[in-house]
């Protein structure tokens, strides 16, 4: 009978981590519906941007006050995680605070973790302040009505909440020490739980064991169950924030791709050999699409940028469209990429592996022609986002199959383009006339 | 007629066997819009004094392409980047000169992948340059004591990370330079870039460049600097929008220096 809990806890570790690796497949997968890119360059370069920008948090710091608090709860989610590993083994083997055994280390470790466990509160709590009752502006767009605001403010009460069983936990703990209680060796300091404890004194002994193992159950059945929200949620940025600043763009914002395609119709169409009366090769494949439309035009890193957006909003608070009213939100532009993706994944899951048309896709029917026009390509919105995400390339790349496969440019910018083909100028100006301003006084 | 801009052409300098230091591209602002030709004409007022070698392509040279590309059309752009690049490679061009970081942009990022390789610079690093060379001298007294903002050019600042040279021209001018609230990696756009240059702007609450000229009026400043013919005409735009034409000038660098040194 003893080895019951050690049994359950077994299962229910496995189930939540086999439950999450499943999700971490489809993530992959969808990620792969992209097109291939190479970004086997620059290897140091791009480590060098991992460690600096997700690990170290340098841009996050831009704005010093979520910057701050934001460090907080990261380096609370990561250190707290070596408590989460002791949990495991100690729920696998059936010990009792197994790494006990370090002595010194170990009461400082506790330590820190408690002290940590009341910043990441603290931060939490001024967070929810930020998003329910300060109304910053970046968290009241369009895009944030509903779920968003709402899985926002669930993630925060999840932390929350995991953070006051960790600290009740371990003052049930406490307390059980300091009665000498059986399997409850003196481990550990307690510089916050003690004074919790002392709302739990002359409570006996078994009331106190049904607390602390009620809040060590609740703590992982929690952490557990935060894993697996992640891939429901925005948070997945913990996580997808590392490979993202990995695979980040590297060369100057302003430089855009040269699509190859085009490169070697354009070769064809400048090559005076080429034979412009020859019958097209009946083998050759379809003609690639021009720009993109839906996300299977779009390439993995792109995809990879939607997963990772945890619409914290930053892009669309820098964006001069969006600032002065227009309908643009780089935010909204990355929402939709990602949540057009995840609709596309459940039609693959529900056609046994293959995607059938849906008649939707993400233009139109979640990106508008109007969005995609109002960008001045200006690249605030790559600058302001502290995971290297490119919502530009995005819009650049419909914008794309906007012009190249329907035509469907404002008017005004048909015109500029055909000046520019007729006349060398986005205006209707003469070539011949280039240089009378070297003779005009 | 002592104030003649010379203004050599490659065609001119080839048929005469010389190869100028360097290729100033006018870009399309730059040869035909009224208000972007002053630009051009003060930078080369600023070549003539300090002597450079250079040359235009003249009627040789047509639109980059970076307005066509930036509105989706990758076709448009290929075909006027081939056909400058002939150009460019045909008189053997090592280094380009310009006045529009649009063109800056392009013809140093988007040129080179279809074989258009060039050592290219904007007009402001190119002017520090010949400075710190002692090629010009600047002497600030017009500008003395003047409060100057300068309004970072999206495709020179973010786009490039080149933030420094138009400050520090401006301070050799004796001026004081002030910083509006969105500067450098985070300025605001004038609203032309991506080609909204050339269309009206979807609807919203205003307008970009109204947006942008309010910051630089909470500066206070006699001058916005600007370092982009597009720039030049939304701030002027937005001036004269805020009826203050008669106490703030809308001038590029290159103007400041060539009115500094009476050109």
């Amino acid at each position: 009978m003893d080895y019951i809990p050690n049994i359950v806890f077994a299962i229910v570790l496995f189930l939540g981590i086999g439950y999450f690796a499943r999700n971490v497949k489809k993530l992959s997968r969808n990620i792969k519906l992209g097109k291939d890119v190479d970004t086997s360059d620059n290897k140091s370069q791009r480590w060098n941007n991992m460690v600096r920008i997700a690990l170290g948090q340098t841009k996050m710091v831009v704005r010093p006050i979520p910057g701050i608090l934001h460090i907080i709860v990261y380096l609370g989610f990561i250190i707290i995680n070596i408590e989460v590993l002791e949990i495991i083994i100690d729920g696998l083997l059936g010990t009792h605070r197994v790494f006990s055994f370090m002595g010194g280390f170990y009461s400082f470790l506790i330590a820190s973790f408690e002290v940590l466990a009341v910043m990441v509160i603290v931060a939490v709590v001024l967070f929810w302040i930020r998003r329910n009752l300060i109304k910053l502006k970046r968290f009241l767009n369009p895009e944030m009505k509903g779920w968003p605001k709402k899985d926002g403010n669930l993630i925060l009460y999840i932390e929350l909440v995991l953070m006051l069983l960790f600290l009740t936990m371990n003052a049930a703990d406490f307390q059980l020490q300091q009665m000498d209680a059986a399997n409850y060796t003196k481990a550990g300091a307690f510089p916050v739980s003690q004074y919790i404890a002392t709302f739990f004194q002359g409570l006996p002994i078994s009331t106190l064991i049904l607390i602390e193992r009620t809040a060590w159950w609740a703590h992982i059945l929690g952490i557990l169950m935060f894993l697996n929200y992640l891939y429901y949620s925005k948070h997945l940025h913990i996580l997808l924030a590392f490979p993202n600043t990995y695979y980040g763009k590297l060369r100057p914002k302003g430089q855009l791709d040269n699509l190859e395609a085009v490169t070697k119709e354009v070769q064809l169409m400048m090559d005076p050999s080429a034979d412009p009366f020859a019958a097209a090769d009946e083998n050759a494949p379809e003609p690639e699409k021009f720009g993109a439309s839906d996300v299977m035009d779009l390439k993995w890193v792109q995809l990879m940028n939607a997963y990772t957006c945890t619409e914290c909003g930053r892009c669309t608070s820098e964006c001069p469209a969006n600032i002065t009213g227009k309908q643009l939100s780089p935010r909204k532009i990355m929402m939709d990429t990602r949540d057009r993706l995840e609709e596309v994944g459940k039609n693959i899951d529900a056609n046994k592996g293959v995607f059938v048309p849906d008649g939707k896709q993400l233009l139109g029917d979640y990106i508008s022609h109007e969005e995609l026009w109002a960008c001045t390509s200006c690249n605030a919105c790559v600058e302001a986002c502290p995971v290297s995400i490119d919502p530009l390339s995005i819009i650049m790349d419909m914008r794309q199959y906007l012009v190249m496969e329907q035509s469907a440019a404002p008017s005004d910018l048909n015109n500029m383009m055909g000046n520019i083909e007729n006349n060398g100028a986005p205006w209707p100006f003469n070539q011949m006339d280039r240089l009378n301003w070297s003779k005009e006084a | 007629m002592e104030n003649e801009l010379k203004v050599p052409t490659m065609a001119e300098l080839t048929a005469a066997g010389q190869q100028p230091e360097v290729l100033f591209w006018v870009g399309c602002a730059g040869s035909f819009d009224d208000r972007a030709k002053k630009i051009t004409k003060a930078f080369v007022k600023i070549l003539n004094k300090a002597k450079v070698s250079f040359a235009v392509l003249g009627t040789e040279e047509s639109c980059t392409g970076d307005p066509a590309k930036r509105s989706g059309n990758e076709f448009l752009f290929q075909m006027q980047a081939v056909t400058n690049i002939e150009v460019l490679n045909a008189y053997e061009v090592k280094k380009v000169v310009t006045a529009c970081p649009h063109c800056f942009n392009t013809l140093k990022n988007e040129y080179p992948g279809l074989g258009g390789k060039y050592e290219v610079v904007h007009h402001t690093q190119f002017l520090k340059q010949l400075l710190e060379e002692g090629r010009i001298t600047m002497e600030g007294g017009r500008f003395k004591g003047k409060k100057i903002t300068f309004h970072d050019p999206c495709y020179l600042g973010r786009a490039n990370n080149v933030y420094e040279a138009p400050r520090e021209l401006i301070q050799k001018l004796d001026a004081e330079l002030v910083e509006m609230k969105n500067c450098k990696k985070k300025g605001l756009c004038c609203g032309a870039g991506g080609a909204q240059m050339f269309k009206e702007p979807e609807k919203g609450d205003k307008d970009i460049n109204i947006e942008r000229t309010e910051q630089a009026l909470e500066t206070k400043p006699d001058i916005i600097a600007a370092g982009c013919p597009f720039c030049n005409t939304m701030m002027t735009d937005g001036i004269k929008n805020k009826e203050k034409e008669s106490e703030v000038a809308v001038l590029d660098i290159a103007e400041l220096i060539a009115k500094a040194e009476d050109l």
